[in-house]
């Protein structure tokens, strides 16, 4: 099955094969940046806008390495400096931007939604690049794709997803993803951080408040960060509290399976939700997370600007 | 339209290798082109281990992100994975693919093992020349010359990928 679609804007919509086709293009793409020459011409001549209308350092530098290995001519918008604080809509700015010509937009926007909106209204590819609290796609794909390096099929793999699930994007995309490929989610987090019903989302996730247990029966923990910006008032009443019972310390991991292994989409808050001994011992993956989100960001690029569309249904 | 059964494949992959065996062995890879180049270069090696006793390197090269017609065509063409040892530098390449027609593909595979070193030499290999080139590009060993019109198809099947060891000219 060829690939379809013209914008990556969530997981929730993808199948099982999207998504598959994906990581397995990333596997490709992987193999460039062990090269002397770490760029191919695959988006030779192509114009990529990145257009966040976030703070983002750490998915920004991702996508824009990802572009320029391949080969893509990129405009990096600065938001802040632009004609959106002079009152022009969005629309309107992405319209300008798309009279140039160009191939794709990558977006972040703190509106869920906005990718989506955009898509239906522009020609060029758009890839979200976290939107609101909704999704989070290239960040679920780049989890997804070092559970399958580190475990191979990802059938009846159990992950716990921890932290701040109701304001995470990370988070649902995660279950969205990971749920299609066939893998167990338990999401643990302080009932205030948790979203109502949950547990219905696509086949059902298990809910927990307990750490320590949920631990000692998975294979992999994806460990949040928590967003002081997103959250509108106190939902703990302290961070030292929040780490007790919900931070990975070093006492904590040592009492799990030696199979465990530990991911952070960053950037970290270190003694929060994750002890530094922990972030930076041997069942982290947390700087793997980061080189194969290259290698699944070239891939989506690569896919969603091929050739001639065709409409998505 | 028959050209080569079960037989005359084996003969001209025996051929082909006789002649590569000439080349200093030790400095030598032979690099598949995805896809069906990659099972030929490693019944070359083989054969040539058998002959000659001695070892031979091997790669594999997938041309995808390097074609001239990437934003021609519909649908994303599947990208496969390329795999050359570590240091190319200073070794000779030979190139082994199926059918040599165009030459588009031989050139996007130069750029590509341009991109990963600096090889002395690149020679290319490949079961079938049918004619037909749009680049000044030639192969240095040839199993079969077929002469063929543009709107006739070669098919080669390998045993690997189809079950069966074959080439045919099919008029569409």
């Amino acid at each position: 099955m060829p690939w379809t679609k013209k914008d990556l804007l969530g997981l929730e919509k993808l199948s099982a094969e999207e998504i598959t086709i994906i990581l397995d293009t990333a596997k490709a793409f992987s193999q460039i940046a062990t090269r002397s020459i770490k760029k191919v011409p695959a988006l030779q001549g192509k114009t990529v806008v990145n257009l966040f209308f976030e703070p983002s350092t750490r998915t920004r530098v991702s996508f824009e390495v990802a572009e320029k290995r391949l080969s893509a001519d990129i405009v990096n918008v600065n938001i802040a400096a632009s004609s959106v604080t002079k009152g022009e809509t969005l629309l309107d700015t992405v319209k300008n931007l798309c009279s140039y010509r160009i191939d794709a937009i990558v977006v972040r926007h703190s509106c869920a939604g906005v990718p989506h909106y955009l898509a239906e209204n522009i020609e060029p590819s758009i890839v979200n690049a976290g939107d609101g609290m909704h999704e989070h796609p290239t960040q679920a794909l780049l989890d997804i794709y070092t559970l399958r390096e580190k475990f191979g099929d990802l059938k009846g793999l159990k992950v716990a997803i921890v932290g701040d699930i109701s304001h995470s994007r990370v988070a649902r995309s995660n279950i969205w993803g990971l749920q299609k490929l066939g893998a167990k989610v338990t999401v643990v987090g302080p009932s205030t951080l948790m979203p109502r019903e949950i547990e219905k989302m696509g086949d059902g996730v298990e809910v927990s408040y307990d750490l320590p247990s949920t631990l000692k029966k998975v294979d992999a923990v994806n460990m949040l960060r928590i967003q002081r910006e997103r959250e509108q008032q106190v939902q703990f009443p302290s961070l030292r509290e929040y780490a007790r019972y919900f931070g990975l310390s070093t006492k904590l991991i040592n009492q799990t399976p030696e199979s465990l292994i530990v991911m952070h989409p960053g950037p970290i808050n270190r003694g929060v939700e994750l002890s530094g001994t922990v972030a930076d011992g041997p069942r982290s993956v947390i700087l793997q997370q980061v080189t194969n989100g290259l290698a699944v960001r070239m891939a989506v690029l690569f896919l969603v600007t091929g050739g001639t569309q065709i409409s998505e249904e | 339209m028959l050209i080569a059964d079960k037989e005359k494949f084996a003969a001209t992959l025996s051929e082909m290798a006789d002649k590569l065996a000439t080349l200093p062995l030790e400095e030598t890879i032979l690099v598949g082109i995805q896809r069906r180049g990659v099972y030929l270069a490693q019944r070359l090696v083989k054969l040539i281990e058998e002959k000659t006793g001695k070892k031979i390197g091997f790669g594999i090269l997938d041309i995808t992100f390097y074609r001239d017609d990437l934003s021609k065509i519909a649908l994303r063409p599947v990208v496969r994975s390329t795999d050359l040892p570590e240091d190319i530098n200073d070794k000779i390449i030979v190139l082994v693919d199926d059918v040599l027609y165009t030459g588009r593909t031989i050139r996007a595979a130069l750029d590509a093992l341009a991109d990963n070193g600096r090889a002395k030499i690149i020679k290319l290999a490949v079961m079938v020349d049918r004619g037909l080139r749009e680049l000044p590009i030639q192969a240095d060993y040839v199993g079969l010359s077929v002469e063929t019109k543009s709107e006739e198809k070669i098919s080669v099947k390998t045993e690997e990928l189809d079950g069966e060891d074959l080439v045919e000219v099919i008029k569409k």
